[in-house]
């Protein structure tokens, strides 16, 4: 009864959705105040009917209500109960009324806050939001219904991929939603400004919280994603340019350019059309990873809910929105362009490069993911474009990127002179590379990788500390350190963004570089020494888990005779499923991760034994969560705050609904 | 979809089914030289696993993954150089096998996509900025802006 129930209120949303699509925008074509004021509680009664939905096929899989074709095929009884709530993601459907229901929290968000926008901005800003919940909302009803019922339920489920009952991946897809469909607010209001042929300094403050927020937590989406690959695929890989990795990663770069851009026209009324152009592409690039993810054109480790039709429609969906919004582009966006100066040297020129790198090094990688499909159709090869080409063709977009960085921050708006802006990155520069060489000094292997890394991590970090120094102004220290604790917290943000993208390349080529690895055939009682650890393989015994088999290797680490760590690696065969996988086990630190994996029995006796030593694996993450950390500062400053403008008449009415 | 696409899709659903398991480099494969080793597993490193879902064979415990990677060190034992092992290997399971795409016929177009881009950026921006640096001022009023304003101001 409740799933029918679920079921009527999808449809009543698809409905309302078409409402606040057409009528707002009709409102505000006539300048009509009672036709635009539709959206708001549009906008608002589809959270509440989604809510509601998702409520219900969550309670279906805590239940475990067979009767639902979607929990029957997903879920299972023995499940533990967090990974029973988390299955209601973790899967096609479930995950796009996740989808739906997050656009409409966005929706409803810019209805709330949006109280400072112009009414007939905000009105075409919902409109055109309402147009992609009705995209999304058709695309579930049509092709993947949530709440479709078996007419013969089983006894029990067929149990979540055994790789998804896992911490790191039960919160990454939520992240990663919140993160492509933040970037329909953007889209929304690139869209709404090209209907009103109007983009000003306020519409780039508008537009950047959203961006923020859409980027950080595209972030922490990767983040999580990338770190569960490390302990959970059993070899240490982080990043596998896998196209499905791929289609989170090019809208972070989209996004992260946009972010950019929009300071400009926020500061400089420049790169107007640019930023518009930019803020389509995001969300387009956002409907492309829906796509690659869930029509199987591109074989990838988790594409899931591989379906033809579903393909078909979402490349529909792509083409509509991409085809409507560039469409209007070409006709609109000469009437944007405006007239700030400002000379070649100067920090919107350094950003207009910021965003050429960005924007360029996200095609390398669309290409390189397309390019499979694209020379079977029209060359009839059959290739593959993997990991070693894209760290080629992208990692020097990113080098230069972090090169220019630094010297982008300390360069003053409008005009510059070089030398002088210059001057305090001299000692950075030293210092960067006097670390690089010190590197190349201490380290063992002749690589170039680690000290170049760590001699452009130093620039970058360091160049981010100096950027916040020189905000503190002149004089001595203690008026200096007064300043910074009163510095308003974008700049902290931005300071904190640039340091964790630091911190993240040192990391990156530190564990590229210097991981320490062995493969080995060991027997219960014996020791072995990798990159100065001692490590002994103790016991190993079969054990029974809620829903799995396991074999548990009990293996000691010690290092000059002190004991380090005792772990226990595991290889488990899931009951439901019969899939088995392996789960490392870490000692993870600061400085490095002892990283341990069993494998098979080998048959004169032992087992096979795979450890690795991996130098600052830890920082690659923690980076991102540092630049996570930098959105969120920026986000809470009182000038880019959503509700800016908004706050005080909420206040004013809106403590009754607390 | 044809019989063959349709029999891709199984193998890759059944490659998907056994992914997961670390295994990769077994102890009983590895080479006795290091120095062969370290070839074998750098070429590895550039070659598919035909059967997996975008894994390179030093990745995959699949068992055909398995036997690729039993062929270069065959291969490398018996004398072959690094390249005349992958070409060995390019003439038996076609160029699919390779993870880094080769710098031949359309393949150029994919290598040369992004510095392209990135000139004709550059080329874009610097005519952009030249432009602005040119300095023109913000337009005059229009007549009827001009209007406007009088309007407000006596207004």
């Amino acid at each position: 009864m409740l799933n029918e129930l679920a079921q009527f209120a999808l449809i009543l949303a698809f409905v309302v959705a078409l409402v606040q699509s057409v009528i707002p925008l009709i409102g505000a074509a006539r300048r009509n105040p009672v036709w635009m004021s539709v959206a708001e509680p549009a906008a608002l009664s589809q959270v509440i009917l989604l809510g509601f939905a998702f409520v219900v096929l969550t309670r279906a899989f805590v239940l475990s209500d067979f009767s639902l074709a979607v929990v029957a095929a997903n879920s299972h009884t023995d499940k533990p109960l967090l990974y029973k709530i988390t299955g209601t993601w973790g899967n096609h459907e479930g995950s796009l009324l996740l989808w739906a229901l997050i656009l409409s929290l966005f929706g409803a968000a810019a209805a709330l806050f949006g109280g400072n926008l112009p009414p007939t901005l905000r009105a075409r800003v919902l409109a055109v939001q309402g147009s992609i919940g009705v995209a999304f909302l058709a695309f579930m009803l049509f092709t993947s219904n949530p709440f479709l019922r078996l007419t013969q339920p089983p006894l029990n489920g067929q149990g979540l991929n055994p790789l998804l009952q896992d911490p790191g991946l039960a919160f990454h897809p939520p992240f990663l939603y919140l993160g492509y469909v933040g970037l329909s607010m953007s889209f929304s209001f690139a869209v709404a400004a090209l209907i009103e042929g109007r983009v000003d300094a306020a519409w780039g403050r508008w537009v950047r919280p959203w961006t923020l927020a859409a980027w950080l937590f595209l972030t922490v989406g990767i983040a999580l994603g990338s770190w569960w690959a490390y302990y959970e695929l059993g070899w240490g890989g982080f990043w596998f340019w896998d196209p499905v990795e791929n289609a989170s990663f090019m809208p972070w770069l989209i996004s992260a350019a946009l972010l950019h851009s929009a300071i400009v026209v926020e500061k400089r009324e420049a790169l107007k059309s640019w930023t518009v152009l930019l803020a389509i592409l995001a969300f387009g690039f956002s409907i492309m990873g829906t796509f690659i993810v869930r029509s199987g054109v591109l074989t990838s480790v988790h594409a899931f809910a591989t379906d033809p039709a579903r393909g078909v429609f979402i490349l529909g969906i792509l083409a509509f929105f991409m085809g409507g919004a560039l469409t209007l582009y070409a006709l609109r966006a000469h009437a944007l362009e405006s007239r700030a100066v400002f000379s070649v040297i100067s920090r919107e020129s350094t950003l207009v490069v910021n965003n050429i790198l960005l924007a360029v090094s996200a095609f390398v990688v669309f290409f390189g993911t397309m390019w499979p499909l694209a020379a079977e159709m029209f060359f009839g090869r059959k290739l593959t474009v993997g990991p070693p080409f894209f760290d080629a063709a992208f990692t020097p977009f990113m080098v230069m990127l972090a090169l220019l960085l630094p010297v982008g921050t300390l360069l003053p708006w409008k005009r510059a002179r070089l030398r002088r802006a210059l001057r305090p990155l001299r000692g950075v520069a030293l210092l960067a590379i006097a670390g690089g060489g010190l590197v190349w000094a201490l380290q063992t292997g002749r690589t170039a990788l680690g000290p170049l890394g760590t001699a452009l991590a130093l620039w970058v970090s360091l160049g981010a500390a100096m950027d916040l120094w020189q905000r503190t102004g002149r004089g001595d220290l203690a008026g200096r350190l007064g300043r910074l604790s009163r510095l308003p917290r974008a700049d902290l943000g931005r300071v904190l963004g640039h340091g964790g993208f630091g911190i993240t390349i040192f990391g990156i080529a530190a564990m590229l570089a210097w991981t320490v690895e062995d493969i080995r055939v060991a027997r219960v009682g014996e020791s072995f020494e990798v990159g100065g650890y001692e490590i002994t393989l103790a016991g190993v015994r079969r054990e029974r888990g809620p829903n799995y088999e396991t074999v548990m290797a009990d293996m000691v680490v010690t290092r000059d005779g002190r004991p380090v760590a005792r772990l226990n690696p595991e290889k488990r065969v899931y009951d439901a499923s019969g899939m088995p996988t392996t789960e490392a086990a870490l000692d993870s630190g600061l400085l490095r991760d002892v990283y341990l994996v069993i494998g098979d029995p080998q048959q004169g006796g032992g087992w096979a034994v795979r450890s690795y030593v991996k130098p600052f694996a830890n920082w690659i993450w923690a980076g991102a969560i540092v630049m996570a950390l930098g959105g969120v500062l920026s986000l809470s400053d009182r000038r880019y705050r959503v509700a800016a403008g908004a706050g005080r008449r909420l206040r004013a009415g809106g403590v009754a609904a607390r | 979809m044809s019989a063959a696409r349709r029999m891709a899709a199984l193998i890759a659903l059944l490659a998907a089914l056994s992914a997961g398991v670390a295994g990769a480099v077994q102890p009983d494969e590895i080479l006795d030289d290091p120095a062969l080793e370290e070839r074998a597993r750098a070429l590895s490193r550039e070659l598919r696993c035909l059967v997996c879902r975008n894994q390179s064979i030093d990745d995959s415990d699949a068992d055909l993954a398995r036997d690729l990677r039993l062929l270069v060190r065959e291969r490398l034992v018996a004398g072959d150089s690094d390249e005349e092992a992958m070409a060995f290997i390019v003439e038996r399971y076609g160029e699919y096998v390779l993870l880094r795409p080769t710098f031949t016929g359309a393949n150029l177009l994919l290598w040369t996509a992004g510095p392209a881009m990135l000139m004709l950026g550059f080329g874009g921006a610097l005519i952009y900025l030249r432009r602005r640096a040119a300095g023109r001022g913000p337009a005059p009023l229009s007549e009827e802006e001009r209007r406007e304003l009088e309007r407000m101001l006596e207004g």
